[in-house]
């Protein structure tokens, strides 16, 4: 029964939810909606989920004084300003919720981001080499590309840009389509597998 | 001599990078900005919706891509603002309420416009395409509040509005999922909404497909789409501010690329001789 139920339900929610596309009437529509809503509550307790899992982790990590546990009271005191705050004064303009999203989160979560941009450039240097014509191919459409899609591309020859255009617009929307098809095609695959309860592993256990 | 230089300490190649970012922004050289045609059709798309018209922006994407997406997502707000457009947001990434909020508040303050009249941000829900599903057909079921606990039936830009159909045009500014594909899965494919879009430009060549298509009507790619659509709205911002420091970047990535290949194969080269 403990592995029947699931599938059971699986079942009946994957077969309406595929039925309510092509039959958008009642009962469908109806179903469509109120399975929609419960997907917005469980939803909200799966981030719940994860915060207690977020939560209990570093607790452990503070306790055992394991190698980093500084970060963990950092990721704790945060988590506890941030709840604090939100809940008693909202996150509106003006708020200490929002004082901490503009003058901490923001300028944390670009900088990460933007130490991107040194990683790219010198692993462009180590790592990207015409090792065969496969990856020549690549090299030469990036170098195309990166300089086209920049006002400096211009400056450099006029024609640059126009080729980027192209490239992007062809070979990589060809490119883009197919693999947008291949994954199509798999995730109906998958969905009829797991509808269907041929697929289980999302059950755990097997 | 060519062992070292393919060596070349990690540090020198970010040093460098760094200098001429810098000086970039210091010293901008104005670099002419060429504008492409998928962020002329977002805009032409917009300038074609009549004065008073509503329309509906996603602000999906959190403060690592904000460099990117928030330059495109104020010109676009000041554009429908300029063109006295009513605007209804949301976020299906959590971060995206504020920083939409942010946006949105700066460009009322240029143009006069009024939280609840002009403009509303409904805040954030988790579920990305439920959550795009639900609003479609009720959105005051999934948004009974706006993002401050504000009652929705106090907002008096969304009296008589239950769902999507008011809305001439959806725009989404996208760091990922859920976003772009999703409101073209849901409010293009299934129930025929316009949908325009911005995105990071690492996403963006994913959106190409959609755009020929007709899916899209529009695309403003990365922070040189931004820049374009600055110059269309004629305000000049961040991302054109940016651009030459982006231009630079580009170019020593490009040198980086080069000058490791030439010493790879000179390598390749002595070693078999």
């Amino acid at each position: 029964m403990k592995r029947q139920i699931p599938l059971i339900i699986t079942f009946i929610v994957g077969i309406v939810m595929v039925v309510q596309y092509f039959i958008p009437r009642q009962p469908f529509a109806g179903l469509f909606d109120t399975f929609n809503r419960w997907f917005l509550i469980i939803a909200v307790f799966a981030l719940l989920l994860g915060l207690m899992n977020l939560v209990r982790l570093h607790a452990n990590k503070l306790r055992r004084r394991n190698k980093g546990w500084g970060y963990s009271v950092v990721l704790l005191g945060g988590l506890v300003a941030t709840i604090f705050t939100g809940a008693k004064w909202g996150i509106g303009t003006g708020t200490p919720f929002n004082y901490i999203f503009v003058n901490i989160q923001q300028p944390m979560g670009a900088t990460m981001f933007a130490l991107l941009a040194f990683f790219i450039a010198s692993a462009s240097f180590r790592a990207f080499r015409a090792r065969n014509i496969d990856a020549t191919l690549l090299l030469v459409a990036a170098i195309i590309v990166m300089l086209g899609r920049v006002p400096i591309g211009n400056i450099l020859w006029n024609k640059l840009p126009l080729i980027a255009d192209w490239i992007m617009t062809y070979p990589n929307t060809a490119g883009q389509r197919a693999i947008m098809i291949g994954i199509a095609l798999g995730t109906v695959s998958y969905s009829l597998r797991v509808i269907l309860g041929i697929e289980r592993t999302y059950l755990g256990g097997e | 001599m060519l062992d070292r230089l393919l060596n070349i300490d990690r540090r020198i190649i970010f040093a460098v990078l760094a200098t001429i970012v810098i000086v970039a922004i210091l010293f901008p050289m104005g670099l002419a900005i060429q504008i492409s045609e998928p962020a002329k059709k977002l805009y032409r798309e917009i300038e074609s919706i009549p004065p008073g018209s509503y329309i509906f922006l996603s602000f999906d994407y959190d403060p690592a891509s904000m460099a990117e997406l928030d330059p495109m997502a104020l010109a676009v707000i000041r554009h429908c603002f300029r063109k006295d457009l009513k605007i209804a947001s949301l976020g299906l990434w959590p971060q995206g309420v504020l920083l939409g909020q942010a946006n949105l508040e700066k460009a009322a303050q240029e143009y006069g416009k009024e939280y609840g009249v002009d403009f509303v941000n409904l805040g954030y829900k988790t579920g990305g395409i439920v959550v795009i599903s639900g609003i479609s057909t009720d959105l005051r079921s999934i948004f009974p509040q706006d993002y401050a606990e504000r009652n929705i039936d106090e907002l008096p830009l969304l009296n008589g509005i239950d769902n999507l159909e008011p809305f001439k045009l959806v725009v989404t500014f996208s760091a990922g999922d859920p976003g772009v594909r999703h409101w073209v899965m849901i409010a293009q494919a299934r129930y025929g909404k316009k949908v325009g879009c911005g995105s990071t430009a690492v996403q963006a060549p994913a959106f190409y497909p959609y755009l020929q298509a007709g899916q899209l009507v529009g695309l403003v790619g990365g922070m040189k789409g931004a820049a374009e659509y600055e110059q269309l709205v004629k305000l000049p911002g961040l991302a054109t501010a940016g651009m030459d420091a982006q231009s630079l970047a580009h170019a020593v990535i490009v040198f980086s690329i080069i000058f490791g290949n030439v010493i790879f194969l000179l390598k390749k080269r002595s070693s078999s001789g």
